[in-house]
């Protein structure tokens, strides 16, 4: 990278942020040219954990490379697979048992519960406050171990494979799944109690960051950051996959378009979440955990696409299939990529002290957007 | 507007334009648009502001090495109606060139600059068209591309 620390001929500062820094969350390295405290420009530069999975993705088969995608939104790993084995599936037209498909959208929920956990307790640490982060992570904490004891992983879980799932749930898993959301939903008040309703914090966030409608959806901004906007974007319920067509959840969009409203839609949306869970715990179907496939999947020629909604936003995925065993070209839509886009004109304007609270509404992972 | 309709639309407003009828029956089922290369700056401007299009959200950008020649891959959206299109742009393989679309859609500036970076896709009147993943300095072939050979650390499965 090249080094630009110094001062521009107008007088601006420029500084780096990263890529080793703990506010950006991994390794993303930001240039910021300032003046005074007020940002100017923020310039990301990207790469630092770049692994080219798609390049990698060409030589592995539709089994294999399912795996590697778990290292690309890590705190959504399930949904990732989710997104790759439904793309399979469509390019195999199986039909996946019942039992597979409310299995997949229950740990789908758990995760993104246990995301947006992180998140909070991240975003929090950020603005200085580093009580809730002990908080969250408590109750992630539960997620994970309830994770573990059916997939065997706490964070890449590759439980998702084309037909189903890998293997069939713990006979614990129920009986735990409830007590935690016994347990949480007592929580999830003092989540409010804590942090959103504190005057600081709403100081710190409020009126700050905002970006329109328009623009959200002109740089392509999904999940949180563009219902934030008041952008109907959940993929959940526009083109609903597996059960959740008839599942009752709400959307959640606020009109702010500021810092506090994507916090707000992620506050609110793990209530929707628990209500999901809820849904369905008690009514998991009885039957197979996995469609019969062949042990070498190929796909006839063609190309196919998948759209999964993870905890961050739209996730994509695009093969193109030559008929082998391997595909040809793939590409991850992730939603960080164009989450981060953003990041500049938001900030435009801004103070340099705010900043950190907008990268930490986005809820960027920067594996995730590397890929 | 239903995929019939939108094929009607299309043929009517862009007559240079192919559209692949069921190459996949098993995706999402979108229309897919095959356009000239040198054409596809007028499409998308059209594709963006024609009242009954209004394809206003580019969710996925991205190229496909055929050995022979380049194919450029815009899969639009439309928040307003809900549908989806897919435009692809053949392109030649030694002079890859296209105009640009991020003032169109900004979100193609980024995914502009990574095509660019991966498979030497040169972006005509692109604002900043510089290496976004790959470190500064990077010479030799584009990573993406089906002939790259890296001699230190090519991952072989």
């Amino acid at each position: 990278m090249v080094e630009e620390v110094g001062t521009t001929t107008e007088g601006d500062l420029i500084i780096n942020v990263g890529p080793q820094h703990p506010a950006t969350h991994g390794v993303l390295h930001l240039v910021i040219t300032l003046n005074g405290e007020t940002i100017k420009k923020v310039e990301p530069h990207l790469g630092f954990i770049h692994r080219s999975i798609e390049k990698m993705c060409e030589s592995l088969t539709y089994r294999q490379f399912i795996y590697v995608t778990s290292r690309m939104d890590y705190l959504s790993a399930h949904i990732n697979n989710h997104g790759c084995a439904l793309c399979v599936e469509k390019g195999l037209q199986v039909e996946i048992p019942a039992r597979a498909q409310v299995i997949r959208v229950l740990m789908d929920e758990l995760t993104r519960l246990a995301s947006h956990e992180l998140w909070w307790g991240a975003m929090a640490m950020d603005l200085g406050a580093f009580t809730p982060f002990f908080h969250a992570f408590r109750e992630r904490e539960t997620i994970n171990d309830i994770m573990e004891e059916t997939c065997g992983a706490r964070l890449t879980m590759n439980y998702m494979v084309p037909g189903g799932v890998m293997q069939d749930i713990h006979p614990n898993f129920q009986r735990r799944v409830k007590e935690f959301i016994e347990l949480y939903k007592r929580k999830i008040g003092e989540y409010d109690e804590m942090v959103t309703g504190n005057i600081i914090f709403q100081n710190r966030m409020k009126g700050v960051g905002y970006l329109s409608k328009e623009d959200a959806i002109s740089y392509g901004c999904t999940g949180p950051t563009g219902r934030g906007s008041g952008l109907s974007c959940d993929i959940r319920k526009l083109y609903p996959y597996e059960v959740y067509d008839k599942l009752e959840f709400d959307e959640i969009t606020e009109t702010g378009g500021d810092s506090f409203a994507r916090y707000m839609v992620r506050i609110r949306e793990m209530q929707q979440s628990v209500r999901i869970i809820e849904q369905l715990i008690d009514n998991i179907p009885e039957g197979d955990f996995q469609a019969k496939t062949k042990a070498v999947l190929k796909l006839p020629k063609g190309e196919f696409y998948s759209r999964v909604e993870t905890a961050r936003g739209e996730f994509g995925v695009y093969i193109v299939s030559e008929g082998g065993t391997t595909p040809y070209r793939i590409k991850f839509r992730s939603p960080g990529f164009s989450n981060l886009s953003v990041l500049d004109h938001i900030a435009r304007g801004g103070k340099i002290g705010d900043l950190i609270a907008m990268m930490g509404t986005l809820d960027l992972v920067i594996p995730d957007i590397d890929r | 507007m239903l995929n019939e309709d939108l094929k009607a639309k299309i043929t009517e407003l862009f007559p240079g334009s192919t559209i692949d009828e069921g190459n996949d029956p098993a995706a999402a089922g979108w229309v897919n648009v095959n356009v000239e290369a040198n054409n596809w700056l007028p499409v998308a401007t059209q594709l963006r502001s024609d009242l009954s299009l209004q394809f206003d959200y580019l969710f996925c950008l991205t190229c496909i090495d055929w050995k022979t020649h380049l194919t450029m891959v815009y899969h639009l959206s439309s928040t307003k109606f809900r549908h989806n299109i897919v435009v692809k742009a053949k392109l030649d393989r030694t002079i890859p060139e296209i105009e640009t679309v991020c003032h169109i859609w900004r979100t193609a500036n980024f995914h502009e600059r990574e095509v660019y970076e991966m498979f030497g896709v040169n972006f005509l009147n692109h604002p900043d068209l510089r290496l976004l993943i790959l470190p500064d300095g990077w010479e030799g072939k584009n990573p993406m591309r089906k002939d790259f050979e890296d001699p230190v650390n090519m991952i072989r499965l």
